[in-house]
């Protein structure tokens, strides 16, 4: 593989986090991280969306006019989405899974990660290179948000994807489960790997 | 009244989009750093949600529900006609529309607040709490009082955190925080600390 692909691939998984350095697509990384199967299908529908929306933004990116190239993402990303959350409902496997996703599914059109990467990169840089950035940036968020429900679900119901991991001695921790947790793990979450690779510390 | 009194109230402070929903994040966390822009963007928030809202509701109710457009117009094609799938592409394209309506109605009929909202307002259109609302709204089926309830009930409980993460955020400026979490690690952290403090409003 050429080195200005696997760049592309390899550099948003740590370097350049989404997540943890670009502050992208917060809002759903929270949200869906109590269970470990919400979070894994949550992750490959972001996944399969960026990577589709960033080459199909790319391809046409020299006929976007200007001053309407918000809302041509907008759609082509909508459109998108809208296909995704068809085909989870399709799914009996994922059926139950989309309906605990509920409205996290469609927010994904807001999920920053998207308009960000379709604006910072599948606008200036040609069909293959976006490919690989919309993947690698896919997977980078897909990282955090497996790492951060894996870590909840076993430490707030002592199982992981449903089956039980400690025995009954282990006494869940109920805060896992709510709203605060998920905050102070991404915040751990980036104070490790900011304390790996020094030079992303903020300065004041 | 006394129904859509506790709507309001549950839904700034048990239900806050921001602390308990994780929504609109991205620009919760990026727009916080002082609390004169947090509370022109809280602003903003309130009146967008508070008129996309009610708009979204209609749509829904008179367009998209199961034969709804054959009631309406009488027309036997459309008997039995569900689209609810095509809920998604609606509302953000409501969303888009109204803010970009409401930007040229401010910046004619009020300058002093639309040069204070500035690049807030355009913003407004990727922030995923308006249309996690919409969402909501769809899943819970609010009829259309209860949507204009819900909706100022939103932006107001949006508008506070954001308020009170800013007031928070200026100070933290002063103190001596380790150097990996500086910025955005410690700000999770302080998120964390406010999504525990309004779960103490649970029950109400």
């Amino acid at each position: 593989m050429k080195k200005e692909y696997r760049d592309a691939l390899l550099n948003p998984l740590f370097k350049n986090n989404p997540v943890m350095l670009q502050v992208l697509g917060i809002c759903s990384a929270l949200a869906v991280t109590t269970k470990l199967e919400t979070a894994i299908t949550m992750a490959l529908a972001v996944t399969v969306v960026l990577t589709c929306s960033n080459v199909a933004i790319s391809v046409i990116r020299n006929q976007i006019p200007g001053s309407i190239r918000m809302i041509v993402q907008m759609v082509i990303i909508a459109s998108l989405v809208m296909v995704v959350d068809q085909v989870l409902k399709a799914i009996p496997q994922t059926f139950l899974i989309s309906k605990q996703l509920s409205v996290f599914v469609g927010l994904i059109i807001t999920n920053c990660i998207l308009m960000g990467r379709a604006e910072a990169y599948a606008m200036k840089n040609p069909p293959g290179m976006s490919f690989f950035d919309g993947l690698g940036n896919g997977l980078g968020y897909s990282i955090v948000l497996i790492c951060v429900a894996a870590i909840r679900e076993l430490l707030g119901t002592g199982s992981l994807l449903g089956f039980q991991v400690f025995g009954t001695w282990f006494q869940p921790w109920g805060i896992m489960v709510l709203a605060p947790s998920a905050f102070f793990l991404i915040g751990f979450f980036i104070w490790i790997v900011r304390t790996l690779h020094p030079e992303q510390i903020e300065h004041e | 009244m006394e129904h859509y009194i506790s709507l309001f109230v549950r839904t700034i402070f048990v239900e806050n989009l921001a602390l308990s929903f994780f929504l609109g994040m991205c620009t919760f966390l990026a727009v916080s750093k002082r609390v004169a822009t947090a509370i022109g963007l809280g602003i903003a928030v309130i009146v967008v949600q508070g008129i996309t809202m009610p708009v979204n509701n209609l749509i829904l109710n008179y367009i998209l529900k199961e034969n709804a457009l054959y009631e309406m117009t009488g027309i036997q094609a459309f008997a039995g006609l569900d689209l609810q799938f095509l809920s998604l592409i609606c509302f953000i394209g409501v969303i888009a529309a109204m803010v970009q309506i409401l930007e040229m109605a401010l910046d004619r009929y009020f300058p002093p607040l639309y040069s204070a909202l500035g690049i807030f307002l355009p913003l407004i259109t990727v922030n995923c709490a308006i249309l996690g609302g919409s969402l909501f709204m769809q899943t819970r089926d609010y009829n259309f009082p209860e949507s204009v309830v819900y909706g100022l009930g939103t932006g107001f409980g949006w508008a506070l955190a954001i308020i009170l993460l800013a007031a928070v955020r200026e100070r933290i400026r002063y103190s001596h925080v380790p150097a990996g979490l500086r910025g955005l690690g410690i700000t999770f952290i302080t998120v964390g600390l406010l999504a525990m403090a309004f779960m103490a409003f649970s029950g109400i």
